[in-house]
């Protein structure tokens, strides 16, 4: 648990740590935006005031650390298998929260079927997704939402629709089922769209307390390192080029 | 006392009934039970055949090499199991479909008419009862009210309770039916 | 206590219940269909969850989820579903959750058939999944012993938070046999589950994991299992013995098989012949030592298996040279008549 500094006296607190955050360093790269979402979500969760009943599913990835960022409870789930773990705390013990926090590549390449069939059961969770387009932990390798063109060390002339498939649009698949409750898709690249994510992540964890079902914030993320980017090329390139084929906004909201 | 009983048709011939009603009147008398199906895809219309054993002492083998008694009721079962009887065996035949006699010199034929009985019974689907009563009979191992009994509680609370009457004569007809055969 | 007509798949279901079973997660599959309709029927009545996965893949891994928050919690499939459930299995054990594993095996490899086979022995028995971990292996070979060991895996399951797995086969899970079920546990009995997480209200918080990117770190979490499979090697050997006193040739059997080899032991004395049968009941912990003792005693120990020789392996080890130990397998859901295995046996006595 992180202790509390006193304020000096003629000092203004701006900015603490929230309260659902351990004092573990973040694992993730300089300039990833993974830093932003996770933080996203613990703010969220503090302002719920959640924490003590939350149940986060840690994924395989660059997020493989969050439980040890987390004051809250965790399971660590095999790769791409979150959706299903989430559905097993859940329907056990109905009254906790339940989170996921999971890439493109645990949730739209192998865990497919397990976020397609919890969409689809509408089953009362709330899934944090990010996108970075890239399997960043293992090497940055090609994944489902790799764009037209985009090299990565499994498409090393560029990704080629022909050969590698197309973008996969998960979030637009997802919006077209009738289980799920709010789909979403939102970026972190500058701070109006921080603020709006945050909304968002707000709002997929009030709906599971309202018992609205299956909620998810897909947040468009960077990966610099992989990307061979500096962290202000990787944002821009977020803006300008991965916005167009994965469009920011609101895929479904059922109120 | 252990005695193997192969009951043997076409799918939809309550085949695996009969089997669980004499299976349930062993088990009510205090005896051990086994019964066991052959199962296969088909749900209808294929061939069925289950194969219960009774038994005064714990039950090892569920499956029978040379079983005490044949329920054949249509000729391909009783072509497929006629030479697996035991010696000094019982082979009930549903002889409104198998038209040839049993062959075996060696076994206690019981050749019933279950199909005719049934429909004289004015339902064709208690042809199974029919032959069980027969059997019955033939066995020595439960009794008529024993096997009534069995049947009623299998039959019992799933809908079926207005057929109940209805079952009780098909065991009483098949029962006395055999009885020429065995006087 | 009074005697009930039940199939092993219905039985099995039933007795779970009895056993506190709070969450059953499924994928359809024959030989155990009416253990899936039996939990669709009778569980939600009774306070308990029931839901049919995507993917045996999904179900494991609900499994899991379960297990993690703190219930008892099962899954059961038949041999090809089962192989899809190993990469679950391999996180639940290193993750030290307790829960139930149903495998009511048919004929294999591949699609194979529905028909009883044995030949998940080595995946059930040696790990299944990736790394160094294991199962505890309960073989029933009666329908009211499997109602008896699905208590008894909840039970040994949660003592040393190892997942347990009742190994039958298609013949236990379709055939019925009177069955006295147990009574329904006392949920005081059922341990508490302080690792689980319920929400880090008034304790630190609880991390369910299988992970540790350190290797003396992962070591040590290997050690700690390995250490609590030799308590268990130590504590849980089950086995049964038929006719052993005078043998001079031992059948070894478990499952499906064991039953009919006490037909064969009856038949076999009947003839003068001295026949015993040695019946594994865990499969994990095998019985290698009470098995040693008696093959010092025996000239053969002849193991009968519905597989090419699975088991055979565990009994040769036991055995070490003291016996001549042949085999007799059938393959493909063939399963051997009394008869047919009393000609095996006489090949080596009288």
């Amino acid at each position: 648990m992180s202790v509390e500094v006193a304020v000096p006296k003629g000092y203004t607190r701006v900015f603490s740590k929230p309260r659902a955050l351990s004092d573990a360093g973040f694992t993730y790269c300089p300039g990833c935006h993974h830093g932003i979402i996770t933080r996203l979500v613990a703010e969220a969760i503090d302002e719920l005031g959640i924490l003590e009943r939350t149940v986060g599913i840690a994924p395989v990835g660059c997020a493989v650390f969050l439980d040890r960022f987390f004051n809250c409870d965790f399971v660590q789930a095999a790769h791409g298998r979150a959706c299903a773990v989430a559905t097993g705390i859940k329907r056990a013990r109905p009254d906790l929260v339940v989170f996921t926090y999971q890439g493109d590549g645990d949730l739209a390449a192998i865990g497919t079927a397990e976020t397609v069939h919890a969409a689809n059961r509408g089953e009362n969770i709330t899934v944090i997704f990010v996108n970075n387009g890239i399997y960043g932990m293992t090497g940055g390798e090609m994944a489902p939402t790799t764009l037209p063109g985009q090299r990565t060390t499994t498409t090393p002339a560029g990704r080629e629709p022909r050969l590698h498939g197309y973008p996969l649009k998960i979030s637009e698949m997802l919006a077209q089922l009738d289980g799920p409750a709010y789909i979403t898709r939102q970026a972190v690249f500058d701070h109006p769209h921080i603020v709006k994510a945050k909304r968002a992540i707000l709002k997929a964890f009030r709906n599971q307390l309202d018992g609205k079902g299956f909620s998810l914030v897909e947040i468009l993320s960077t990966c610099p390192t992989n990307w061979r980017m500096s962290p202000a090329e990787a944002g821009r390139w977020v803006a300008e080029e991965v916005t167009e084929v994965f469009p920011l906004g609101d895929l479904k909201d059922v109120g | 006392m252990e005695k193997g009983i192969v009951f043997a048709g076409f799918g939809g011939q309550g085949i695996l009934l009969a089997g669980k009603v004499l299976a349930r009147a062993g088990m009510n008398r205090g005896l051990e039970v086994t019964w066991l199906p052959s199962y296969g895809p088909e749900m209808r219309g294929g061939t069925a055949n289950c194969t219960v054993v009774i038994a005064d002492f714990p039950i090892g083998s569920p499956v029978v090499d040379c079983p005490d008694a044949l329920v054949a009721m249509n000729a391909p079962s009783l072509d497929k199991f006629e030479e697996r009887v035991a010696e000094g065996g019982i082979i009930v035949a549903n002889s409104s479909l198998v038209k040839r006699p049993v062959k075996r010199g060696d076994v206690r034929a019981i050749p019933i008419p279950a199909n005719d009985i049934a429909a004289e019974l004015g339902n064709p689907r208690v042809i199974n009862m029919v032959a069980l009563g027969a059997l019955v009979r033939a066995l020595g191992v439960v009794s008529l009210e024993e096997i009534q009994r069995a049947m009623e509680e299998e039959l019992h609370g799933k809908g079926r309770d207005k057929l109940i009457e209805l079952n009780r004569e098909a065991l009483r007809r098949g029962f006395s039916e055999a009885e020429k055969y065995l006087s | 206590m009074s005697r009930v007509l039940m199939r092993g798949n219905e039985a099995i279901a039933e007795a779970a219940i009895r056993s506190g079973l709070k969450c059953y997660f499924c994928y359809p599959i024959t030989p155990q269909g009416e253990m899936v309709e039996y939990m669709a029927r009778e569980l939600p009545k009774r306070g308990g969850v029931f839901l049919q996965a995507e993917s045996e893949v999904a179900a494991i891994n609900m499994v899991y989820g379960a297990a993690a928050a703190g219930v008892r919690t099962m899954t059961s499939s038949s041999s090809p579903g089962i192989s899809l459930k190993q990469e679950g299995i391999s996180y639940i054990a290193m993750a030290r959750l307790p829960c139930v594993i149903v495998n009511m095996m048919r004929g294999g490899p591949g699609l194979g058939n529905i028909a009883p086979a044995q030949g998940d022995y080595f995946q059930a028995t040696k790990g299944g999944g990736h790394g160094d971990y294991r199962l505890i292996v309960l073989a029933p070979s009666t329908v009211p012993e499997a109602a008896e060991l699905v208590r008894l895996a909840f039970d040994l399951s949660d003592k040393y938070r190892v997942p347990a797995m009742l190994l039958a086969d298609g013949m236990i899970g379709q055939m019925m046999e009177p069955v006295e079920l147990p009574e329904p546990v006392d949920p005081d009995r059922i341990p508490p589950r302080p690792w689980a997480v319920t929400g880090a209200r008034g304790r630190p918080k609880n991390v369910v994991s299988s992970f540790d990117l350190e290797p003396e770190g992962l070591r040590e979490m290997n050690l700690v299992l390995q250490e609590t499979y030799r308590e268990i090697e130590r504590n849980e050997v089950r086995w049964e013995e038929v006719e052993t006193g005078d043998a001079e040739l031992l059948l070894v059997a478990y499952g499906t098989v064991g039953r009919i080899a006490k037909t064969v032991v009856r038949l076999a004395r009947e003839e003068g012949l001295p026949v015993g049968l040695f019946r594994p009941i865990t499969l994990w912990p095998f019985p290698y030592e009470p098995l040693r003792m008696l093959a010092e005693k025996v000239g053969t120990v002849l193991t009968v298996e519905l597989s090419a020789g699975q088991m055979w392996e565990d009994v040769r080890l036991a055995v070490e040279g003291r016996a001549e130990t042949p085999f007799y397998g059938e393959l493909g859901g063939v399963v051997p008549s009394p008869k047919r295995i009393l000609e095996e046996v006489r090949k080596y006595v009288g």
